[in-house]
């Protein structure tokens, strides 16, 4: 964005406004799933689903990461493989429990 | 001595330094909060029954807490807009709003914690509650670090919009993508702990 036109930040504002009400929708939208009190399973998909929607659109938009230079991309590619690995820890040990 | 690349972009990196800084920081902190999750999991998966966060905590104040950030988030994002508009006048009314919304958060966020403590829920009563206030009382950590380096960049630091401009919106880019980090990792705190 530096050196970026006044029409163009002014579109961009546009689109944070917009991005603004599609949070909220959300955010209401995964309340009122949740009071549904469906399947343990279900409930933790629907949540995570929504709650992903949600991180991507505050990543690519707030944290403009929808147009970012090649190293940052190269930077969270590795976060997200450290990150993934951090999650399966878990499932590991139970995997070793069960073979054990 | 000058610091380099601090409002134009490196030649390799084609970033300026702290866009790339800021970057690797919060990769840092994707683990550090990951590393929580990930112990959530596992005491989840590894207890013999776990209970439901819409039974035992607030989901009304929380929900009242997702929208203040989520709100706080768009003034962040609007100051760093109104500064490249060059309208400084707008950029201290976002600002301003976004520290405000940052405190009404911990504001929310005191009620809902010393309604527990006077409850006697404290983090030794349950692993589930161990677990909650560690999580979120990490995020409030967050959440008053934002405010610390807002509430500067929109008193006393802002005198650098006089001369340095660029470096300035630099700046409160930098302190933005911070913030949105913080609003990140609550959006998906709250439907682990509250609405599971």
């Amino acid at each position: 964005m530096e050196g970026a036109s006044v029409e163009e930040v002014k579109k961009s504002v546009r689109t944070y406004i917009l991005i603004f009400v599609a949070l909220m929708v959300l955010t209401v939208v995964t309340v009122a799933v949740s009071a549904l009190h469906l399947s343990v399973g279900a409930a933790i998909a629907v949540a995570l689903v929504i709650a992903s929607i949600k991180a991507t659109l505050v990543a690519g938009y707030f944290m403009h990461l929808i147009s970012e230079k090649k190293l940052i991309y190269a930077t969270l590619v590795l976060t997200v493989i450290f990150f993934v690995v951090l999650m399966l820890l878990p499932v590991s040990h139970y995997a070793d429990r069960i073979s054990g | 001595m000058q610091i380099p690349y601090v409002s134009t972009a490196r030649p390799d990196t084609g970033l300026f330094n702290a866009k790339l800084g800021i970057w690797l920081f919060l990769a840092s902190e994707v683990m550090l909060f990951g590393a929580l999750f990930s112990s959530y999991v596992l005491l989840r998966v590894g207890a013999p029954v776990w209970p439901h966060g819409y039974d035992l905590l607030n989901v009304p104040l929380a929900t009242l807490n997702t929208v203040v950030l989520i709100s706080s988030s768009v003034t962040m994002v609007m100051s760093w807009a109104s500064l490249l508009l060059k309208d400084f006048k707008k950029y201290r009314m976002y600002m301003g709003a976004t520290i405000l919304l940052a405190c009404m958060f911990l504001v929310v966020k005191f009620f809902e914690y010393s309604s527990k403590f006077s409850h006697d829920v404290f983090p030794s009563t349950s692993t589930f509650y161990a677990i909650y206030f560690t999580i979120t009382g990490l995020h409030g950590l967050h959440v008053i670090g934002g405010i610390i380096v807002n509430s500067y960049f929109w008193g006393s630091g802002s005198r650098m919009w006089r001369t340095d401009p660029v470096r300035f919106t630099n700046r409160v880019e930098i302190a933005g993508l911070y913030w949105h980090f913080v609003d990140l990792v609550w959006i998906f705190l709250f439907p682990v702990l509250y609405l599971l």
